[in-house]
């Protein structure tokens, strides 16, 4: 494999790659590599925080002792934001590229929020198991997960109340995509899951006496139907398989879809829905390569973060700063702004986060400073909320560049530019960096690092 | 070119015909916007107990409710025999006495979301409660009227979705000398001025730095235009205040800008309510006072329309901790001395009439508001910016 196309792979499975570690790859065949980022993720890590305390409290929980409750509720949502932290460092580090890539995917496709620990790092995990599995069993398992039957008002829909919430975003964003199907279908849809319910613990449970027995008709069939047989019906409609090869595509491949590669991928993933299958289909094909295919897409801000992390690993001294950052780049991971999740593309990028964007490398990497006062939150009192110093200031991040520099010891310039940008570089840009081809590694790393052109991969 | 020959020229209109079609659009003077109006937006985040700013004082109901909260009749500003200011706000009951404010009662929407995010999105978006909206209703007039990002400015670190359109978004920027400085550090300056503007496409690399110049040039204008002025009025030292300082040193020196967005934090008050919400609504109040007073001496406050909202008002009934919990509708304050309807726009919520929560039932949607302004202040057509059609109430 060419260096640019080790360096194409990794951008899109994973969060680019060091020189060094590219260099060494290129002797090998690109099945090679691709099988071993798949032999990589055969068994992946769950994402997982120390929650044994919680989970003991909420198993005894009694839901009249409601300062019991209310002190576990707050405890819950502070351990949300740890294993928000857990899963950027773990992004950061993992050698599961492959199924953490797909996870970070699928967590904004299966969108979801939840403040309840114990659910929700379950849902988290239950994305891990089935990313590269298959996509029928994934859809029947999120569906039974606590954390979306709360999000969505599973939980709510009863026989003699239906709450056609899940019923419509399953069809909607899950699976089928706008206009493919009737209100009708929901309304019946919405029966269908009726009396689906999980145990305090998060564990599914079928409550019978609010499931709704008669007979429905559904997308065409007519027949005494549950969830399961719903989502069965949903999968054979070769729409389904379409809906999810495109936003595979525009994921991994390209904004711009490709009418002719999104069928070709259909009617592969229609046969089976396995999603492995697809992807080792997409990785190994000899159009996911092309020219018009690599540096195209805009980095999402913890692509733009983890990748910068895995050049010149860091370390943020308070947490809550990598927090801040994730807001003002607009990609707050664990918070979707909604059930339609982020929108990705060139929604990332606006006067404020471009400017963000190009100033951090020397944030982070250089001791540079910036004006970033915290937004207060709705809870906050008057203090916290209107705390601010309105100045620039210093993060506290220590940068590991003796990591760097001992990885990127035989690296040229030369070679650290082809591996941080993949894109084609702008003409005045361009002349400007060959000017500075003999400077020090570090200062050209963080000076590529601050390119327009740095922000696509 | 370099940057600041690429300004020159980009001022001139005449030299536009030398750049690719999309690169001259980032002429700085923005003629689809040419009026001098402004609307300033201010929201009292967390939720503000609108039952305790505008006070229904001889209300039985009221009293019953409120045992420990309910506001006396000699504590408040009167307006009326029957409804009172809360005391912090006196610079409000001046305006109300002057013509200059009008107090839209009971504002909500249909099926009320109690929750601060999703509440303070549908406000920001102009969605219903059933409606998932990814843009502002501010952000959508930018692009509707194919303005600036600079049209709408926030003052503060970061962008909220009020300012966020679908093509175009507005800019955050609580203090436009260190907005400026960012673009003047090292690396980042360096490929401003490297880089080569008649090569830019319109694929995503293009449109990089196509928003890296936007950010940089208006950077550069919002500093130099807004440092031509500054204020004679004091203002006092809260933080809120500082925001609209600077935005009345914005309008004052005569920057483009036709749209600012400030918030004052601090009203979820669950827990002993009445000190800390007559401390915020002072800071409120007074900071408006001076805010006002600047835009009057430089003229500017007949062009200058104000809007205050909440996401949601209290429930009626106070709780046990001395405080109220999150309810549903509440009132929006409009200040300006253009205002077509003055002091009252309609009765008080009726408080015999709740829901089933407890809460107010909303007489008039919000986005009947939203209309009125876009109509007749920011004069675009509503009905392209808002998702539905909304009565005009014709209040502006």
């Amino acid at each position: 494999m060419t260096l640019q196309e080790i360096v194409h792979l990794y951008n899109r499975v994973g969060f680019g790659i060091s020189s060094s570690e590219a260099t060494n790859l290129k002797s090998q065949s690109r099945t090679q590599i691709v099988s071993q980022l798949f032999e990589a993720s055969r068994n992946f890590e769950p994402l997982s925080i120390d929650i044994s305390e919680l989970t003991t409290t909420l198993k005894g929980l009694k839901m009249k002792d409601r300062k019991k409750a209310r002190a576990l509720f707050k405890e819950s949502a502070k351990k949300i934001h740890e294993m928000n932290i857990a899963w950027l460092y773990k992004l950061g580090n993992t050698e599961q590229l492959l199924v953490e890539k797909m996870t970070l995917f699928w967590a904004n496709h299966f969108v979801c929020r939840d403040e309840n620990i114990v659910h929700f790092q379950q849902y988290q995990n239950t994305l891990r198991t089935h990313a590269l599995g298959n996509f029928k069993e994934f859809v029947v398992a999120i569906s039974k997960e606590a954390s979306m039957m709360k999000y969505l008002n599973t939980r709510q829909n009863k026989k003699q109340k239906p709450n056609e919430n899940f019923a419509r975003e399953l069809m909607e964003l899950f699976t089928l995509g706008r206009d493919e199907y009737s209100e009708k279908d929901i309304k019946e849809a919405a029966r269908a899951f009726t009396g689906w319910n999980h145990s305090i613990m998060g564990d599914f449970r079928f409550r019978r006496r609010q499931h709704d027995y008669e007979e429905k008709t559904f997308l065409g069939k007519t027949g005494n139907f549950d969830g399961d047989v719903i989502i069965e019906i949903i999968l054979q409609q070769k729409k389904c398989a379409q809906f999810i090869c495109e936003k595979i595509y525009r994921y991994f491949v390209n904004d711009q879809l490709d009418d002719s590669r999104v069928s070709e991928m259909t009617e592969l993933f229609y046969e089976e829905y396995d999603i492995e299958k697809l992807m080792r289909f997409v990785l190994t094909s000899d159009w996911f390569y092309d020219e018009k295919n690599i540096g195209t897409k805009i980095k999402s801000p913890v692509e733009f973060l983890i990748g910068i992390h895995r050049v010149v690993p860091m370390q943020f001294e308070k947490e809550r700063e990598l927090v801040y950052l994730q807001k003002l780049l607009g990609q707050h991971l664990l918070f979707p702004p909604n059930v339609a999740g982020w929108k990705g593309g060139r929604n990332w990028i606006n006067p404020n986060t471009m400017m963000l964007r190009l100033r951090l490398p020397s944030v982070l990497l250089a001791n540079g400073e910036i004006a970033l006062d915290e937004k207060g939150e709705f809870e906050d009192d008057f203090q916290r909320f209107n705390n601010k110093r309105n100045r620039q200031r210093k993060l506290k991040v220590i940068p590991d560049w003796e990591t760097f520099q001992s990885r990127e010891k035989n690296t040229t310039t030369e070679q650290l530019q082809q591996t941080l940008l993949t894109s084609p570089l702008n003409r005045g840009t361009k002349e400007y960096l060959e000017k500075l081809a003999d400077q020090d590694l570090k200062e050209f790393c963080i000076q590529l690092m601050s390119l327009p052109e740095y922000q696509l991969c | 070119m370099n940057r600041r020959n690429f300004l020159k020229q980009a001022s001139l209109a005449s030299t536009a015909m030398f750049l690719p079609k999309f690169v001259s659009g980032f002429n700085l003077i923005d003629s689809a916007v040419a009026t001098g109006k402004k609307l300033v937006i201010i929201q009292l985040s967390g939720g503000n107990d609108g039952l305790n700013t505008v006070v229904p004082f001889r209300n039985d109901i009221y009293h019953k409710n409120r045992l420990s909260l309910a506001q006396k009749k000699t504590n408040l500003i009167g307006i009326t025999d029957e409804i009172g200011f809360h005391e912090s706000l006196i610079a409000h009951s001046n305006l109300y006495n002057n013509g200059e404010l009008c107090v839209v009662n009971n504002v909500g929407y249909p099926n009320p979301n109690r929750s601060h995010f999703r509440s303070t999105d549908i406000w920001h978006t102009g969605s219903g409660a059933d409606e998932y909206l990814q843009s502002g209703w501010i952000g959508r007039y930018l692009d509707v009227t194919k303005s600036k990002s600079l049209n709408a400015i926030e003052v503060d670190d970061s962008l909220s979705l009020i300012l966020k359109g679908e093509m175009t978004d507005g800019m955050a920027t609580k203090n436009p000398k260190l907005f400026f400085e960012t673009t003047q550090a090292p690396y980042f300056k360096k490929v401003v001025e490297h880089h080569d503007d008649a090569h830019l496409s319109e694929h995503n690399l293009g449109y990089l730095y196509k928003t890296m110049v936007t950010a940089s040039s208006s950077a550069k204008y919002i500093y130099e235009t807004s440092k031509t002025f500054t204020t004679k009025t004091t203002y006092p030292n809260t933080e809120f205040s500082k925001q609209l300082k600077q935005v009345g040193q914005f309008i004052n020196s005569g920057l483009q800008t036709k749209v600012y967005y400030a918030s004052l934090g601090g009203f979820d008050t669950h827990a002993n309510q009445a000190n800390k919400q007559k401390r915020l609504l002072k800071v409120y109040d007074e900071a408006m006072a001076a805010f006002i007073k600047d835009l009057k001496q430089q003229d500017s406050f007949k062009d200058t329309l104000i809007l205050t909202f909440s996401e949601f008002g209290r429930r009626v009934q106070q709780n046990a901790a001395n405080g109220t919990d999150h309810g549903t509708s509440n009132q929006v304050f409009l200040i300006g001395n253009q205002l077509k309807k003055q002091g009252f726009y309609n009765p008080m919520a009726d408080l015999s009439n709740l829901d089933s929560n407890g809460d107010l039932k909303y007489d008039i949607d919000f986005r009947q508001i939203y209309t009125s302004v876009l109509n007749n202040w920011l004069e675009v057509d509503a009905k392209k910016v808002m998702s539905k059609s909304f009565m005009d109430i014709n209040i502006v």
